[in-house]
């Protein structure tokens, strides 16, 4: 891990993939707040005993203190959060465009970018990373594993910013999985749901040679 | 934790999943009428509940189940029956009240309603319904859900339905009330929904580690007694199969398996079960009953206790499996598991 351990994690979204992260990332030992679009108190149980130690706040006040946001809510809910918020903040997308699941988004029906891509425009102030959305929560939940376990899980980490894709490896790592860094944005076409690697678990060497990655 | 209610309740639950005879499809309706004879024979042997869920396709051709439950009703009298699950979001509450007030007068009280979405999302676009307004479909419709069972005249407004003011909605509940549950596969909205209304909750436990639910329950009963509530059933639903020995078991429900989960993938993102994925769920930490009836019994007094959960209801079958081999599992199920899993508990409550 490099030296400079980012500490304060916003996420924005207290469903089941919301919780499972921050009850993650405040077991790995970081401060974490989850916020959603409306009251803090509307969630305030919920975090108390899902995630315990994570802090209900503000969406607003939660972003302003996090060295990382991670958006984990539905990709359908996306337009409505407001990019200004996240402004200068790096940015962790773990969302998927994936319509038979969850419906069909024009904005996001292009071939040519990948969803992380239309995520990115549209978040301009923002440096994004695309890592967390291969596995699902459950899995998330459950593989989480030290450093040294031969069956901890790989997961992949793209981005245009290397230095936030360090950042949001170094996070990665500390909640339990190895980081593959694979490339900007665009490659993270590999993590999309009709990639190989979605849905499954798989260890750092398993996910390399899936993507073809000699030098993981 | 499982003393906090009388006694653990049993039940069954069928998709009405394709049957296949001597390795050939049969007819949508020979599979129904199969499902009835599963539910008359599952009172036979004493099971407490037999469940339908809703489904739209090929594989499970069960888009009535309410219909194939009172034809269950009318030749039963004592188990109970509903839906696992009913998809409200795509549907008119006030319809499905309908459907299982009438069940439950055909029953003699007898009916149950779990709402849920259940994993399949094939009613949406058949209905004219967009999955990413799932969330206040859900919301709403379960809200209108909870007045329509207090009795008396209903007045709601909300942006799903078209408004009721003072309307009566017939037929009335005759005895006690219609038990609702709300299934819930990891959405803490649904665990916190549940609470508010007083509902039940049903623990879909469909792949992976059971206990990783434990926090669902602690969260349940707390979000029962902020919002006032008495204390409430928690159940649990899990596929398997059970047959005489835990080999025959694993072998008749893995070719099932890995076929529909196989074909179901593309949509679902999961990926080919391979036998090392199908050992682990069928072991001690995994979501799938699958083995002889002992096997199956402890599985199932474990996870009631770690989740502190007084209900268990076993998803049974697949589609490609014979009428045959569910119809012992029927029989497995209610002469053999559960008095074994009540045997357990019982024990483990004297300890």
């Amino acid at each position: 891990m490099n030296g400079e351990v980012p500490l304060r994690i916003a996420v924005l979204g207290a469903g089941h993939v919301g919780t499972v992260i921050a009850r993650l990332a405040g077991q790995a030992g970081y401060s974490v707040s989850v916020a959603t679009s409306g009251d803090p108190e509307e969630i305030a149980l919920t975090i108390q005993v899902l995630a315990p130690g994570a802090e209900p706040r503000k969406a607003a006040d939660a972003v302003a203190g996090a060295d990382i946001v991670i958006v984990a809510i539905p990709l359908h809910e996306f337009k409505r959060l407001d990019p200004d918020l996240l402004t200068g903040k790096v940015v962790v997308d773990m969302m998927n465009y994936w319509p038979a699941v969850n419906g069909y988004l024009e904005s996001f029906a292009r071939k040519d970018l990948t969803s992380s891509e239309i995520v990115a425009r549209r978040l301009a102030g923002s440096r994004v990373v695309k890592t967390l959305n291969h596995l699902g929560y459950h899995q998330l939940d459950e593989e989480s594993r030290p450093a040294a376990d031969p069956e901890r899980r790989a997961l992949g980490v793209a981005g245009d910013d290397p230095a936030a894709v360090e950042l949001v490896a170094g996070f990665v790592e500390r909640i339990g999985f190895d980081a593959v860094r694979i490339g900007d944005l665009h490659a993270g076409r590999l993590l999309e749901p009709d990639g190989f690697v979605f849905g499954r678990p798989l260890n750092r060497a398993e996910f390399a040679r899936a993507l073809g990655i000699l030098a993981a | 934790m499982t003393s906090q209610f009388s006694s653990p309740v049993f039940g069954l639950d069928t998709f009405g999943d394709l049957n296949h005879e001597q390795g050939r499809p049969a007819s949508h309706a020979q599979t129904i009428r199969n499902v009835v004879e599963q539910g008359v024979l599952a009172e036979e042997v004493r099971v407490d509940f037999f469940g339908i869920g809703e489904h739209h396709t090929e594989d499970f051709p069960m888009p009535a189940g309410d219909v194939v439950l009172a034809a269950i009703a009318a030749r039963t009298s004592r188990i109970r029956v509903g839906s696992a699950v009913t998809v409200l979001s795509s549907d008119d509450p006030v319809r499905v009240f309908q459907r299982f007030s009438t069940l439950h007068a055909l029953s003699n009280g007898r009916a149950e309603v779990i709402l849920g979405r259940g994993s399949s999302i094939e009613s949406f676009p058949l209905f004219g319904f967009d999955l990413a307004d799932y969330e206040q479909l859900f919301e709403e419709k379960t809200e209108l859900f909870a007045e329509l069972v207090k009795r008396g005249p209903v007045t709601w407004s909300g942006h799903t339905r078209a408004a009721l003011n003072g309307q009566d909605i017939v037929p009335h509940i005759e005895l006690g009330t219609l038990p609702v549950w709300i299934g819930v596969g990891g959405s803490p909205y649904s665990v916190i929904r549940a609470a508010r209304h007083g509902f039940s909750l049903m623990l879909a436990i469909i792949g992976g580690s059971p206990a990783r639910f434990a926090p669902f329950s602690e969260l349940f009963r707390q979000a029962l007694a902020k919002f006032g509530q008495e204390p409430r059933p928690i159940g649990v639903h899990s596929p398997g199969h059970v047959a005489e020995t835990d080999e025959q078991a694993r072998d008749e429900f893995w070719p099932a398996y890995r076929d529909i989960i196989t074909r179901l993938g593309p949509s679902r993102g999961f990926p080919v079960p391979t036998p090392d994925f199908y050992e682990r769920e069928v072991g001690p930490r995994g979501a799938l009953y699958v083995g002889s009836p002992e096997t199956v019994a402890r599985k199932i007094a474990e996870n009631l206790s770690v989740l502190g959960a007084n209900r268990f209801d076993l998803k049974f079958g697949m589609p490609g499996m014979s009428q045959t081999s569910l119809m012992k599992n029927v029989e497995l199920y209610g002469t053999r598991v559960i008095p074994r899993v009540r045997e357990l508990l019982g024990a483990a409550s004297l300890a």
